[in-house]
């Protein structure tokens, strides 16, 4: 099976090297290179203002921040981890994986690939230069709701054009997915034997290419509601801000599932490796992917109960909020399923893989918990949230990529990575987390609300431990980058198969795999 | 054994948290506060409910795959069994959960439109939010004030040792009667703001343009805080709520005290809900910029 990919050295490989490589690129393992680097550089820096935010709220009073700056710190430290470091981490994960799990020799639209890549460092520049304009960075959160958002000085426009430019990037990007999918599987491969990472990018490429032109018209009005006499958010000229929440949660609960179902897909890939064990109910996986996008259409208002919406409104967006949980379930069930009566070795993925899966639940269901609106009520806006999203993206997408990187690394590099170091990776990452975010469902119950650089005395204890998780939690971090170069560096020979006899057509190629891969098609039993 | 040691930790929180409706867990702060509104009692009794039914769900999912964890594995030399579906199963834990949420609804959707239901009350409160502070009108006395963060700056700037109530005291205090129906109409004059007292399990947002209905029935005399709960600029942190409920005779005493006499009538009257919005438009974020400058 090795040799498929190895008989061809034409025209094609005389590709330049140094930066014109990367700048020029069409390849997707590049590409896949670029965004998935990208996307560590971005959890860094999003990560060193989260740890700005929690040194402020190490204790009561101000210390280090102002107020205003600390606004800042909270919006864009949002923006960057959602906009610069899941997303295009999961298209770096899309890009590598999705021409070799279909058997295809690249993505179909290459030119386009480069430049939707390309994009992203100017938006991220753009977004982040935001904090030396006038008045600073977008203050009003992540959501930049108006009127707020309204008021704010010229990075607020630095940070829309950045959003259009992130837009534009995710959805070529979509597009370029769905082409490929459609159009490149090797003989053989129909839909319903393609791998569930396969299908988990398709479903988000859809959600992208249906969501991400929404927020990019939201944004569009907010502009024009700041500079251009038009009041679509402004009540004084009859428009109305409530309106702004609609078409912004439209698009953001469906982004809920772009940022996590790739790393469904990933775990659906790691859990079978190590259990030895085929993925249990593989169809009523993809039957439960496919049910939750299209639920994540219909529940946006589950996140604006207390904007006052009519009972009718809320009891409809609590009973398809709940609904959510009946696929969910099914999906942590699956694995369950496949994990039992397998025979289980814990190499580090497997470690993520098994973390996710026990932490992801835990804030699936604090999720079904706000889902239920008179007691969201009292959980709105306070760190009850705060937790509930970070158990979802941070031990949901970004532990989930984590597990990938290590799942993969091998194959991508041709070494294996320390896995002494790995395992110290993943209990630092996972001990960390949860002392950094499990006291804030606390704090959110005792009723602290987010977004505030000060809190009463009452908040204090939680608020420390909180602040000190979060510091190991930062730190660890830095390992994971020392482990990646490590293993690029000095890791030793990685084989073909890397696992004990995994499942995938990319452990039929060598590792690492040749620039260019399957242009013959592979043949698929 | 190093792995999963982590765990017992996460299921003790967990099983913490489910101590819950008993004053000594919320002093310990790890659960709602004690309510002292009818509401504030049901919603109490719906998350107790939910918060059990999902710990007795992730204890029951998760013991069969921690068994699994320590049963299933290559170094007990167990061997893989390679079943991949069971229809039986799937639709086993499909079905299943939709009777649970089934079960949860119910009493949500009852507790709900008890919420919503604001007719026959017995005094109405309107409540305006702005950057950062709160405005209240009786409607029915006329009495009508703000009210602002009480709590001395230099606190704040850890010049001075922090009060007892630190940042969760204001100036003038909202007086409320125990026992009759109050209903807010709460709306904004700048951006969004939301009301919110954790005991009364009060929380509507304040949207210029709008004016949203709440109520509540107080039980018990006391004194209650509460913050702004949606991020409305520098100052937000800095806006709380405090709530003085007396008993209907002191309530009465002190409408009579302070309703404004003759046409002398509102001290500071409140402008038309959205009208000032233009005009803190033009006041970028520089705001009235006390605390922007504080911590430097």
């Amino acid at each position: 099976m090795a040799t498929v990919a190895d008989a061809h050295h034409d025209h094609h490989d005389h590709h330049p090297t140094g930066i014109i490589r990367w700048i020029t690129t069409t390849n997707h393992k590049d590409i896949g290179t670029l965004y998935l680097l990208f996307s560590f550089v971005m959890f860094l820096v999003g990560g060193a203002m989260a740890m700005v935010i929690r040194a402020e709220l190490f204790q009561p009073g101000l210390q280090i921040v102002d107020p205003h700056f600390f606004n800042q710190l909270t919006t864009v430290h949002a923006l960057v981890m959602v906009f610069g470091a899941i997303m295009p981490g999961m298209v770096g994960f899309a890009n590598w994986m999705l021409p070799i799990m279909i058997g295809a020799p690249d993505m179909a639209l290459p030119r386009l690939n480069n430049w939707s890549f390309w994009i992203l460092p100017f938006a991220a520049t753009l977004l982040i230069s935001s904090f030396f304009t006038g008045g600073g960075a977008p203050a009003g959160g992540w959501t930049l709701y108006p009127p707020l958002t309204v008021q704010g000085g010229m990075g607020v426009d630095l940070t829309i054009f950045a959003v259009h430019m992130l837009g534009i990037s995710s959805v070529l990007g979509a597009i370029n997915v769905i082409v490929t999918i459609f159009n490149m599987r090797a003989p053989g491969m129909g839909f319903m034997k393609m791998p569930l990472f396969v299908w988990t990018w398709l479903i988000t490429a859809f959600l992208l290419i249906a969501v991400m032109p929404v927020f990019a018209g939201a944004v569009t009005m907010l502009l024009t509601d700041r500079h251009f006499g038009t009041a679509f958010f402004n009540p004084a000229g009859g428009g109305d801000p409530v309106l702004f929440q609609h078409i912004f949660w439209f698009f953001g609960h469906p982004e809920v599932y772009i940022m996590i179902l790739p790393a469904f897909g990933i775990i659906s890939a790691i859990i079978p490796t190590f259990a030895r064990k085929p993925l249990f109910g593989y169809t009523s996986m993809v039957l439960a992917v496919t049910g939750i996008a299209f639920l994540s259409f219909i529940v946006w208002a589950h996140h604006m109960f207390t904007v006052g919406m009519p009972l009718v409104g809320e009891i409809y967006f609590m009973y398809a909020t709940m609904l959510i949980a009946v696929p969910t379930g099914v999906k942590v069930f699956n694995w369950v399923a496949t994990m039992w009566r397998g025979s289980m070795t814990f190499e580090t993925p497997m470690l993520f893989a098994v973390g996710f899966v026990v932490l992801f639940t835990i804030g699936g269901l604090s999720g079904l918990m706000l889902g239920i609106t008179p007691a969201d009520f009292q959980y709105h806006d306070t760190y009850f949230v705060v937790a509930h999203f970070h158990y979802v993206l941070f031990s949901g997408s970004a532990m989930g990529m984590m597990g990938g990187v290590y799942y993969w690394l091998p194959k991508w590099t041709g070494h294996m990575y320390d896995e002494k170091l790995g395992k110290w990776h993943f209990w630092l990452t996972a001990i960390f987390f949860n002392i950094t975010f499990f006291p804030q469902h606390f704090l959110g119950l005792a009723g602290m609300p987010r977004r505030i650089p000060d809190y009463a005395l009452q908040f204090t204890e939680f608020n420390v431990i909180s602040s000190i998780g979060a510091f190991g939690l930062g730190l660890s971090q830095l390992l994971f980058g020392y482990i990646v170069y490590k293993c690029v560096k000095q890791g030793v020979q990685a084989t073909s198969e890397v696992w004990d006899n995994p499942e995938g057509l990319e452990w039929t190629l060598p590792s690492p795999p040749p620039y260019h891969t399957f242009q013959t098609p592979p043949v698929i039993k | 054994m190093l792995r999963f040691n982590k765990l017992p930790t996460v299921l003790s929180v967990l099983a913490a948290s489910l101590l819950v409706a008993t004053p000594v867990s919320a002093e310990w702060g790890l659960n709602l506060p004690t309510p002292v509104t009818p509401i504030g009692e049901e919603i109490l009794g719906l998350h107790n409910l939910i918060l059990l039914i999902c710990v007795i769900i992730f204890l029951g999912v998760f013991s069969v795959m921690f068994y699994s964890v320590y049963a299933h594995r290559k170094s007990k030399q167990h061997q893989a069994a390679q079943f991949s579906h069971s229809t039986f199963a799937e639709i086993l834990w499909t079905v299943i959960p939709v009777l649970i949420l089934i079960g949860m609804a119910i009493p949500a959707t009852a507790t709900l439109i008890n919420m919503e239901d604001t007719a026959e009350a017995d005094l109405t409160v309107k409540v305006t939010g702005y950057q950062w502070k709160w405005h209240y009108d009786y409607i029915d006395s006329g009495i009508s004030f703000y009210s602002n963060l009480g709590t001395d700056r230099a606190e704040i700037l850890n010049q001075k040792d922090k009060g007892e109530n630190y940042l969760l005291e204001v100036d003038t205090e909202l007086v409320l009667p125990v026992g009759r129906k109050i209903r807010f109409l709460v709306t904004a004059n700048d951006v969004i703001h939301s009301w919110w007292i954790p005991e009364f399990a009060v929380k509507k947002d304040a949207i210029p343009g709008y004016i949203n209905e709440i109520w509540t029935r107080i039980d018990k005399p006391g004194v209650y805080r509460g913050q702004c709960a949606e991020l409305c600029g520098k100052d937000h942190g800095f806006m709380p709520i405090v709530v003085r409920a007396l008993p209907e005779q002191e309530f009465d005493a002190w409408v009579t005290e302070h309703t404004p006499k003759g046409d002398q009538a509102e001290a500071t009257p409140a402008a038309p809900v959205g009208a000032a919005l233009i005009a803190s438009n033009a006041d970028t974020t520089g705001g009235a910029g006390e605390l922007a400058s504080a911590a430097q």
